[in-house]
């Protein structure tokens, strides 16, 4: 099953119906589940109707988190707009300004140098490696607690993706809001010796993974609390738009890496990794595989990267002297998340007319009242968690 | 001294005081233990390797503002922190820490310390009910249906020593194993699982990862403790580690032969095995996810249960025929 076929809406239960059809005596728990809560990952609330402990009916609630990017973007000359969407997907930033930049560039028709694909792609693969680990960590401290084994997982997760993040510090000055795209290219140059160093730290992530693995898909506790849990089937999730790791891991061989690529992703391999069962250890099988073809992809294009110029854009004095022509453009490229779109009216002035990000995670998330019910509070967290929900890309 | 009631006062006091000052070592002890596993230092600042930072912790919580939420019934509220954390201590009381040192050597004493470690639940579920706090609600419920389920092995594999020994004194019991072997060495067929058992099962009671579900912080914010602030919490909190400590205690004198040992005073092998047993919960408790609450059940009733009740009547058949 490939997502680029048409995917037919097919009549279910609607999750969304009024609590009154569920609960006619009244007799169900509302818990508010967030948006102040240790586990929403950001400001995220869930309304639960508790039957005992099982839940019954899932209302999710987003916006809490609403900066009106989109509308602040439209005040911002093409060049500036880079560092604000840096902070929409906040575990990934890297990817957000890939996808905003390239949709600037497809319509300005501005060709990219061969080195900045290649630098792009790397540091796309390279922050992937950063955001499953960040998820990883979570995940376990959604598991496991704040002040117990979960904490342990989280703390040796960001001892690594620190290993990353120094690599983009070296190259942008920034350890997390880089603004290091930018029109035609990047902005700054690989320093040297860069690659042996980023040879020297996959090194020691390739062998933490490894661990990582053994602390998760062996532990007995962690199969207990992931297996079965969360099953969203492949066409609920197709229907739903929901892409990227959750969609493989309902054993949808979808990836845009692959299937559109962008980028240099059309000069190496991707190999796409699938999970069946939809259900939390599908997913971080998923996350975890990718984080290993992560490794492999960066190993790989470190050692190749072409000479040259890293930037074709012309130089300008001002900001606003950049004018994209009036027209139409969508791009998307495959985040850490899933599709990040970016969809770009432009009525031939210095600022963008409208500015639509089209974020994985929000698709993601309007699978919880599909997934959650008929699980415990436990499995709600869990749940969750395992979407991966950045909260600064679904309000954005 | 030989007043028993001068002999317990005195005695009592002494316990008190040492447990409490444990209490405080705990804490510094567990932060520091789980910082080395989690490839951090933990505290430093505070007094010579952060060793006053318990103290440091204290004195915050003491500043803290004492809210009373506006719906919450004030008297059970008020109530419980103290009581979780005087039944906390009340196990103390009987556990032999030398063959001289013990504040009383009850005749039933195994039994007085299950009893008392089934009334530790009762303040944990007032604080749920009495905080009206959905939350805390959560937790209380959870607390309760597995206290009530861990009882049952906890009971049955602390019945495994009392049949070995033949009393439910605790100075006996140490006796026996003085005399002859710990009972986890001999017969260790018994011995061992029934020692795990207990482990297991004193984890649970303690609400201790991977047991940890009353709490649950990812879960229910803080479960049953949500609501409460300052020094209340500090009870609550002091509450679980003289619990994990007292609870250690016993497990040392059921299973490992409490003060007996070769070549240093029965103090010290006392402490020495109740340090090795509290460093073993928290490596646990550092290490390892939660269950789910169904699982927890799932885990006390189809296998510790039956498990300990074979384990009782293995002990009983190796009495009659040794």
């Amino acid at each position: 099953m490939t997502a680029l076929q048409t995917v037919h809406i097919t009549r279910r239960v609607d999750p969304h119906l009024s609590i009154d059809r569920y609960d006619p005596e009244g007799e169900l728990m509302l818990l508010h589940f967030g948006p102040q809560h240790p586990s929403t990952h950001g400001v995220f609330r869930m309304d639960l109707y508790l039957d005992g402990e099982r839940v019954v009916k899932v209302v999710p609630h987003v916006g809490y988190l609403h900066r009106a990017v989109e509308k602040l973007c439209e005040t911002l000359a093409y060049v500036q707009i880079t560092p604000i969407v840096d902070k929409n997907d906040y575990v990934a930033p890297m990817t957000n300004e890939q996808a905003l930049n390239m949709a600037f560039e497809a319509a300005l028709k501005l060709e990219v140098p061969r080195r900045a694909r290649w630098m792009r792609t790397i540091f796309a693969e390279m922050q992937r490696i950063a955001s499953h680990l960040l998820w990883l960590g979570t995940f376990a401290l959604d598991l496991g607690g704040a002040l117990g084994g979960g904490s342990t997982v989280f703390l040796h997760c960001f001892r690594e993706r620190e290993l990353v993040l120094d690599l983009f510090e070296e190259v942008t000055g920034a350890r997390f809001h880089y603004n290091t795209h930018t029109l035609g290219g990047n902005r700054h140059d690989l320093p040297a010796g860069w690659s042996g160093r980023v040879r020297a730290a996959l090194e020691i992530i390739s062998s933490r993974l490894n661990e990582y693995e053994a602390m998760t898909l062996d532990n007995r506790i962690f199969l207990d609390r992931t297996i079965g849990v969360g099953k969203l089937d492949a066409e609920l999730a197709l229907e739903l738009g929901i892409t990227g790791p959750i969609l493989r891991a309902c054993g949808v061989d979808h990836d845009l890496r692959r299937d559109a690529p962008f980028h240099a992703y059309d000069e190496v391999k991707v190999n796409v990794v699938t999970a069946k069962g939809g259900d939390c250890l599908a997913r971080a099988q998923v996350r975890l595989g990718e984080m290993r073809e992560s490794v492999r992809l960066v190993r790989e294009m470190v050692e190749g990267v072409p000479e040259g110029s890293i930037n074709s854009g012309k130089p300008v004095k001002l900001p606003v002297q950049t004018k994209i022509p009036a027209g139409q453009v969508y791009v998307a490229i495959e985040t850490p998340r899933g599709e990040l779109g970016t969809y770009l009216v432009s009525d031939g002035t210095q600022f963008p007319y409208r500015l639509k990000i089209r974020p994985p995670s929000l698709h993601a998330l309007s699978a919880l009242p599909y997934i959650i019910p008929g699980g415990n509070v436990s499995d709600a967290v869990a749940i969750l968690g395992s979407l991966d929900p950045i909260m600064g890309e679904v309000d954005r | 001294m030989n007043d028993p009631l001068v002999h317990g006062i005195v005695y009592s006091l002494l316990i008190v005081t040492v447990v409490l000052t444990a209490t405080a070592m705990a804490l510094w002890f567990e932060r520091k233990f789980a910082a080395r596993l989690q490839t951090r230092l933990g505290p430093t600042m505070v007094g010579p390797s952060g060793l006053l930072q318990p103290v440091a912790d204290l004195l915050k919580l003491l500043q803290k503002e004492d809210i009373v939420p506006e719906k919450a019934d004030p008297v059970i509220f008020n109530l419980v922190p103290p009581l979780a954390a005087l039944t906390a201590l009340g196990a103390a009381a009987v556990v032999p820490f030398s063959p001289t040192i013990v504040a009383s050597d009850l005749d039933v004493g195994v039994l007085y310390v299950l009893a008392i470690g089934a009334v530790t639940v009762l303040p944990v579920f007032g604080a749920g009910w009495a905080s009206n706090n959905k939350l805390a609600l959560l937790g209380g419920m959870r607390a309760v249906a597995q206290s009530i389920s861990y009882e049952v092995p906890l009971l049955l594999s602390a019945m495994v020593p009392v049949i070995l020994s033949g009393s439910l004194r605790f100075g006996a019991i140490v006796q026996a194993q003085a005399d002859h072997h710990w009972f986890v060495v001999w017969p260790f067929f018994i011995g061992i699982p029934a020692f795990a058992i207990f482990l297991l099962a004193m984890l649970a009671e303690a609400n201790r990862i991977p047991f940890d579900i009353p709490e649950a912080e990812s879960e229910l914010v803080a479960g049953v403790t949500t609501e409460y602030t300052g020094m209340k919490f500090a009870l609550f909190y002091m509450a679980e580690y003289i619990h994990t400590i007292v609870a250690s205690a016993v497990g040392a004198a059921l299973f490992l032969g409490g003060w007996d040992g070769p070549f240093w005073p029965g103090l010290h092998w006392m402490v020495l095995k109740t340090l090795l047993l509290f460093v073993t919960v928290y490596w646990i408790r550092w290490s390892l996810l939660r269950f789910r609450s169904d699982q927890l059940m799932g885990l006390c009733w189809k296998y510790l249960v039956p498990a300990s009740v074979l384990l009782v009547g293995a002990s009983a058949v190796w009495v009659v025929l040794t």
